[in-house]
């Protein structure tokens, strides 16, 4: 397929830097029309860079790109648009505040003269709900929307654009398995319209499923071409890293000890002041990994500020060790030794304009050991983080190295190594390898069974279900701020879990 | 003390008020089109300085007080291209570009008035604008002739709140603008210029604070004096957190405002034998007292203070 | 068509703080070639009288630094919020808090043992002006409200707090001017060279200058309060309370304003008067960011300024350019600044497009 017809999009000899950082290097992509094209690829392989060139969103320092024929000068993306290309972006970017068919018509002019025409907006976006089976009320504020229908009107505004090259990035990170399914059916009947979709992944499974032909990435430069029907995942694995991915996973068999953490009939609000968290009871013990599996946006954020210590729940009582936590006072979590990894590290977990040691003593800088009367002891501090770097092998040029030139990878062993440094009873960790390149993620995932062995109790909240059947010794689903069920890590089954992630009870 | 009670008194209360308004309006217009583009301006005072010392240097000269008017509305828009020109396209610290703005304009001001004026002993003036009374109107009991008596540029300021209004809800330039203040990168990604959209509010917002400024030495009073802004422009700030970014609610607290300084006037007027000074801190006091009990639930722009450059990321 | 685009780039090394604000002064003082031919003035004769007006003799010299003291409190003052992100603009009140403080006493401490009024007078005025600034701080961390705007509000508070005490019971008997009683002998700063105004406070704010610098590199307090202002979320889910220590940045921020003023008055004026402070808080803020943030910083880029704020008078006196030019000259080294700042982190690239 593919080959006999004239490319839709032609780029070629694409290269990007970033400072230092070579994102695309000499490559050359092609998209024919009618069909479904996966770029493969793991965390920081240069997928997204790519295609927010073919997007207008980043322009490339050389290389050519071709539309449909003509030789595109891609300055901005309105360039991209008005040649029929769109791209969903994996954070997609939103504004809550705006309603469905503000943020469809936005900049699409419809309407007379200067003012908005709403209502014949309305009518031509109900038209394309019912042929594109994408249900959305097109007067909901957008914060009202679950994660899943987000995404349908980012879709639709594309469709209202009249784009037929659409751009998905990672599309389903955020959607549960039956999601998935609803998303799969739109986009293969986009392209039987003669539509042509990119849909960037690194998860090779769905890769398999719903691609034509499949484009790998590795280190900013294409590796691979291989039509679907005549790959297999263990090839694409070995293409996408550059080695056989047997990420070796050697759990000890332990008895789970005493309690660490016990969550006992919590109850939280969000920040527009919505339940977020009812009724929520865990316990999690010595030696044990609790992995707990949902779609991001189900709690999952508030639940974890609240055990950090962040946010103030409306119910409940949590208890680490034998101790209850003081709501609403970080320095308490610190205090019962909790090791904490947010999701967001750089929003929350680091200070990034700081050096790497500030980072490292951030919560020790008040024990004794580092301070008298107030005045620091540097040379305490400067052993305390040389130690932690050479520990955790964090590659920095030092440690007084500003803590934003690090890589991702880099930013979270710091993120461990300050959290982990303290030898914790319980460990929280959110989302730890998101955005992590596989090296780095094997390394945390050592990291985080060495800890186990240790005689930690971990909780494991993550939505890459790979990573929790990988890891857990129990499995919990939520969704909508409750769990929906617990399995054994041994037993669980990704049908089951996949069905309590979208909402449905046994 | 019955004349406070008095109908002249109310009704040269509601006048008062109407006019301390005015420039508050103006300003907080202005403001708010800066802030709902993800801009905050604290070049306000500075620019309203240079409006009012712009427009009555202007007036002065010509002897055409709309070329005052107009003079004051073009340099607002310099100053606005300037701070859009820092802010925006070199994406620096909103905070302190809007200062550096205000300092700079201010200086700018007073140096401009003494190379044009000297020093006088006695400070030149101007013939200001004259009320107009609105036929009819006015005639309405109580509340028509303050209301109803009133400078043209004031019925000017009434104009624009219906008008910001549906530009910033009913129209495809303000929907970009809200989104362009939310989320530039969805505005972006439509094809809207984030830099441009900014630009123009800035610009625009820059001639409404410049306008404002120039009320006060065209019609308020018929002389430049350094101290003639005194804090309005910050005012009009915290009339935008007030009313939530939303014109109509914005100028509910500019009338509140322009009731407390008109009420002070009023009441020096009567001759209460409390420090006129006292009265003069009320409206700032109280404008803290409303900013207290309204900040908690501010729905503030999302991308206000945030530079957006396309190119951030290196991944 | 050529467009310009920034981008990041590399970071530069570490000389190139001290180059940059050195540049920035360097093309400000190019800029205010502007204003001084608008206004007739003669070019070189323009900048010789504002140097010899402020370095070319003794008592200009040592004027220089009388008019730098008060520069450099304030200065810090502002460096040291704007640090932990506190946006202190409320310099000015804080000022005006102190010196009132300080007149309060200074008239009416006659009775007291002579070594202790000034200590007094001093450990008041610091008071004084770190609790208006804990207002705003209070209000921020508590309630939410902009720091901003409440600290440039409540500079316009103090000014008619203090308008109406001194046309009140502050006012001089017998006078109808809004001026204060002199104050006596014993709360006067000493003056510490003959023929000259060369006082105590300059030591102080040297002394200001040292204590800033030793809490912000040396104390866990200092840096609470530097990760408070890179990521406060960060700093709070770290265990640091983050409301105290942005208290305590106010009290101490307010608190070197308020010297400001107690020197202001103590030293300058000996009563209060409404002109008591021609702008110096808001001049902090030019200078706190021409310095870097950075305590050494503010004292070179004060000495700048004052330079500039006593060279203006001769200027103005032997050319005829009006002395506000000084004010014109403050704005134009901020914005320069900035912009000098911003190429340390970013450069210009050039995009030919066809």
């Amino acid at each position: 397929m593919g080959d006999t017809q004239t490319p839709v999009v032609r780029m070629s000899g694409i290269t990007k830097h970033f400072l230092d950082v070579t994102a695309n290097k000499d490559i050359t992509f092609h998209l024919y029309p009618g069909e479904i094209c996966a770029l493969l690829g793991e965390n920081g392989a240069g997928k997204t860079t790519l295609m927010n060139i073919l997007f207008g969103y980043y322009t490339c320092d050389e290389g050519e790109i071709f539309i449909k024929g003509e030789k595109a000068n891609l300055s901005a993306p309105k360039d991209a648009i008005s040649r029929g290309v769109g791209m969903i972006h994996q954070h997609f970017a939103l504004v809550p505040s705006h309603t469905v068919l503000e943020i469809i018509i936005i900049g699409a002019d419809s309407g007379r003269g200067i003012f908005l025409d709403f209502k014949t907006a309305r009518q031509e976006i109900l038209q394309f709900q019912e042929r594109f089976g994408l249900k959305i009320d097109p007067d909901a504020r957008v914060w009202t929307l679950s994660v899943g229908e987000q995404q349908k009107v980012e879709i639709l505004k594309a469709l209202y654009r009249d784009v037929d090259i659409l751009i998905m990035d990672e599309p389903t990170a955020v959607l549960a398995p039956s999601e998935t399914e609803e998303l799969f059916k739109t986009l293969r009947s986009l392209v039987e319209e003669g539509r042509s979709v990119v849909f960037i992944s690194h998860k090779l499974n769905e890769v398999m499923d719903i691609s034509d032909r499949i484009v790998v990435l590795r280190a900013g430069r294409v590796v691979a071409e291989r039509n679907t029907a005549e790959t297999n995942t263990r090839e694409l694995a070995n293409l996408m890293v550059g080695r056989d991915l047997l990420e070796s996973i050697e759990k000890k068999t332990l008895e789970p000890g005493q309690p660490v953490l016990e969550i006992i009939d919590l109850g939280a609000v969000d920040d527009k002041n919505l339940p977020a968290i009812t009724n929520l009871n865990l316990v999690v013990r010595q030696n044990e990994i609790l992995g707990m599996a949902g779609i991001s946006g189900n709690g999952q954020t508030e639940l974890c500020e609240i055990i950090f210590g962040m946010r103030a729940p409306t119910d409940g009582i949590i208890k680490v060790g034998n101790s209850p936590l003081k709501f609403g006072s970080p320095a308490s979590a610190i205090k019962l030794r909790m090791g904490r990894i947010p999701e967001d590290r750089i929003g929350t977990g680091l200070m990034m304009d700081l050096s790497v040691e500030e980072n490292m003593i951030l919560e020790n800088h008040t024990s004794s050991d580092f301070h008298r009367y107030g005045l620091m002891k540097s040379k305490k501090i400067r052993q305390f983080s040389d130690d932690l770097i050479s520990a955790y092998s964090i590659t920095t040029a030092g440690r007084d190295a500003a803590t934003k030139s690090l890589s991702g990878g880099n930013l979270q062993k710091v993120m461990l190594a300050r959290e982990l440094s303290g030898g914790p009873a319980v460990i929280v960790a959110s989302q730890p390898t998101r955005g992590l390149d596989v090296g780095a993620m094997e390394y945390i995932h050592q990291r985080i069974l060495k800890e186990r062995e240790r005689g930690a109790g971990i909780l494991l909240i993550s939505e890459d279900l790979d990573e929790i059947f990988a890891l857990s010794d129990r499995i919990v689903v939520i969704y909508e701020g409750k769990i929906m069920g617990e399995a054994s890590g041994a037993e669980a089954s990704r049908e089951q879990i996949g069905l309590w992630m979208s909402g449905v009870e046994k | 003390m019955s004349e406070i009670l008095d109908i002249a008194f109310v009704s040269g209360l509601i006048g008062a008020t109407m006019r301390m308004a005015t420039p508050l309006i103006f300003a907080t217009l202005g403001e708010i089109l800066a802030e709902r583009s993800g801009v905050l301006n604290l070049g306000i005072e500075g620019i309203m300085l240079m409006g009012a010392m712009t427009g009555f240097l202007v007036t002065f000269s010509s002897g055409s007080i709309w070329s005052g008017v107009l003079a004051a509305a073009v340099v607002g828009m310099i100053l606005g291209l300037l701070m859009a020109f820092l802010a925006v396209n070199l994406g620096l610290s909103q905070h302190v570009s809007g200062l550096g703005i205000t300092l700079f304009a201010a200086g700018l001001a007073m140096f401009i008035y003494r190379l044009h004026f000297g020093s006088p002993t006695v400070p030149p003036i101007i013939q200001p604008f004259k009320q107009i009374t609105l036929p009819v109107l006015s005639e309405i009991p109580v509340i028509g002739p303050g209301l109803f008596t009133q400078y043209s540029l004031t019925y000017i300021a009434w104009l624009l709140v219906p008008v910001m209004s549906i530009l910033l809800y009913k129209t495809k330039l303000g929907l970009k603008i809200r989104t362009v203040g939310e989320n530039p990168v969805v505005a972006d990604t439509v094809g809207v210029n984030v830099a441009l959209t900014r630009t123009l509010c800035l610009v625009i917002g820059g001639a409404l604070m410049g306008v404002g400024g120039a009320f006060l030495t065209l019609a308020h009073q018929n002389m430049f004096l350094i101290e003639v802004i005194g804090g309005r422009g910050w005012v009009a700030i915290a009339m935008v957190i007030f009313g939530n970014w939303d014109p109509v609610k914005g100028t509910i607290g500019t009338l509140i405002f322009g009731f407390l300084d008109g009420l002070q006037l009023r009441l020096q007027g009567v001759g209460i034998a409390i420090p006129f000074h006292v009265f003069l801190m009320i409206p700032y006091l109280l404008t803290i007292v409303a900013l207290i009990s309204v900040s908690r639930r501010a729905a503030v722009p999302a991308a206000l203070l945030k530079a957006y450059r396309r190119e951030e990321k290196g991944g | 068509m050529i467009r310009f685009k920034i981008e990041k780039r590399k970071p530069l090394p570490g000389w190139a703080k001290i180059v940059i604000p050195i540049a920035a002064i360097m093309v400000t003082l190019i800029l205010s070639a502007i204003p001084i031919l608008i206004a007739g003035g003669h070019l070189w004769k323009s900048y010789f009288y504002l140097f010899y007006g402020a370095l070319g003799t003794r008592f200009n010299l040592l004027e220089t630094f009388v008019k730098a003291s008060p520069l450099l409190m304030t200065g810090l003052a502002v460096a040291f919020a704007f640090r932990a992100k506190f946006w202190n603009i409320g310099a000015e009140g804080q000022l005006l808090a102190g010196a009132l403080v300080a007149t309060v006493l200074g008239v009416s401490m006659g009775g007291f043992p002579h070594a202790l009024v000034l200590p007094i007078i001093i450990i008041a005025g610091f008071l004084a002006g770190g609790i208006w600034a804990s207002i705003p701080a209070i209000l921020k961390t508590k309630l939410k409200v902009d720091d901003v705007v409440s600290t440039l509000l409540l500079n316009y508070v103090m000014i008619h707090i203090m308008g109406a005490l001194l046309f009140g019971p502050l006012q001089q008997p017998g006078s109808s001017w809004p001026r204060s009683s002199a104050i006596v002998e014993a709360a006067c700063y000493p003056i510490l060279m003959t023929r000259s105004r060369f006082h105590m406070g300059i030591l102080i704010a040297l002394l200001a200058v040292f204590v800033i610098w030793f809490i912000n590199k040396k104390t866990t307090f200092g840096y609470q309060s530097k990760a408070v202002g890179v990521n406060v979320r960060a700093a709070h889910f770290g265990g640091i309370n983050t409301t105290s220590v942005i208290l305590w940045t106010a009290l101490i921020s307010g608190g070197l304003a308020g010297l400001a003023g107690v020197g202001e008055l103590c030293a300058i004026q000996y009563r209060l008067i409404m002109d008591i402070s021609p702008g110096y808080g808001y001049s902090g803020i030019v200078i706190a960011m021409l310095g870097n943030l950075h305590p050494v910083g503010v004292l070179f880029s004060s000495l700048f300024f004052s330079v500039i704020i006593v060279g203006a008078q001769t200027m103005s006196r032997m050319t005829g350019v009006p002395t506000y030019i000084a004010e014109v000259i403050q704005g134009m080294a901020l914005m320069v600044m900035l912009i000098f700042l911003l190429f340390t982190e970013y450069k210009l690239r050039m995009v030919r497009k066809s």
